[in-house]
């Protein structure tokens, strides 16, 4: 029963993750909380993990989830659900669209989706924000404000800004910085 | 024990003339596989690595169709390089082939995913391990803010446009809304406007 619930969960995901990259994010941080599968600090962890393994975030956050829940099956499942509704309208449109032009009018409607999804991974962003720069995340505010983190978070900051480096080996040196820095 | 007997005649079918195309299926999921084992950090990089193998080594696209199936991946639901990849299977070797392209190219991150998730569950009560999880959230939080300020950059920011970033905030930070509601209701505002700048124009 859990197979079909994270089958039908993670397949509601991917059917309304619209623009590829982080779109998939705002969704899963609501979804997975309703359901308590997976803790607030959890999933920040997880989307570290995702960033910095092979594939798409949003995918990776799924099979996490699922590992979690029930271990291997779950994995497969959940990856299964998230991939499906693409699978199934890619399909459709490459079998039955020969002409492809008629997406031109859903290419003006992205134009607003996109707006739409930067406002909602900025929610997504505030809440990590909140997450990790607070001792605790529970307030919604980034308060009682964790001063380590901070200062570590400005450093991090201008040092990505200016070099513009690899997320992964930038992923790896906040590890290390954090055993160093708490 | 008939199929026993004549093994090689029951396995040659007889309804089908096309033969199971298990040679372009497995070309798919290694081609795919690669693509997909190399492309960490997400859709911009992907996206760079499979213009090159597909378009530049294979020839099995030109890079207009590419472009074309960029912009469907993007308007449709799901990754845009999975997106590609299903349909450059299809186009290869039909509803199967679209299968397994999606196949070979998200069993790399499956397998890496478990096999971290199951080594984080057994060290994940070490102080130092928590301690370089503080540290790694703190880093997802810039790599964000940074992805967020460029994402901002390039829908170059007209006044409606910033009203709507503002409002899909207000609404998932404050209010709490799903973003499937706030998904459907882009859509429908898209598509409206896409029809009313044509019916104008």
């Amino acid at each position: 029963m859990i197979y079909l619930q994270l089958f039908v969960v993670f397949f509601r995901v991917g059917l309304f993750s619209i623009g590829g990259g982080l779109a998939a994010m705002p969704l899963l941080q609501v979804e997975l909380s309703r359901v308590g599968w997976v803790g607030h600090q959890e999933f920040i962890d997880m989307l570290a993990v995702s960033q910095a393994t092979p594939g798409s975030i949003g995918i990776n956050m799924a099979t996490y989830a699922g590992y979690k829940t029930a271990s291997v099956g779950g994995a497969v499942v959940a990856t299964a659900g998230m991939v499906a509704p693409s699978l199934i309208i890619i399909l459709l449109i490459a079998r039955f669209l020969k002409h492809y032009q008629h997406m031109s009018g859903v290419r003006h409607a992205l134009g607003v989706l996109r707006a739409v999804s930067a406002g909602m991974i900025a929610a997504v962003t505030w809440f990590i924000l909140a997450e990790a720069l607070g001792g605790s995340g529970s307030t919604g505010l980034p308060l009682p404000v964790d001063v380590k983190a901070i200062g570590m978070f400005m450093v991090f900051l201008a040092a990505y800004w200016k070099t513009n480096g690899n997320p992964v080996l930038f992923i790896l040196a906040g590890g290390l910085a954090g055993m160093a820095v708490f | 024990m008939d199929g026993y007997f004549s093994p090689s005649k029951a396995l040659i079918s007889v309804d089908s003339p096309k033969p199971f195309p298990w040679k372009a299926l497995a070309e798919l999921v290694k081609v795919f596989f690669h693509i997909g084992l190399f492309s960490i950090g997400g859709g911009y990089v992907m996206l760079p690595l499979m213009e090159r193998e597909l378009v530049q080594v294979r020839r099995w696209l030109t890079a207009r169709e590419m472009a074309n199936y960029y912009a469907i991946g993007q308007a449709t639901p799901g990754v845009i390089a999975i997106n590609t990849a299903t349909f450059v299977g299809y186009r290869q070797a039909g509803v199967v082939g679209g299968i397994f392209a999606t196949l070979g190219m998200v069993l790399p991150s499956l397998i890496c995913i478990v096999a971290i998730a199951g080594l984080f569950q057994q060290f994940e009560h070490l102080l130092w391990v928590q301690q370089a999880f503080r540290g790694i959230r703190v880093t997802v939080a810039v790599l964000l803010v940074v992805t967020l300020g460029r994402m901002i950059r390039a829908l170059h920011p007209t006044v409606g446009r910033m009203l709507l970033v503002a409002v899909s905030f207000v609404a998932i930070a404050v209010l709490h809304w799903s973003p499937i509601w706030i998904v459907l209701a882009a859509l429908c505002l898209g598509l409206f406007l896409a029809w009313y700048r044509e019916g104008a124009a």
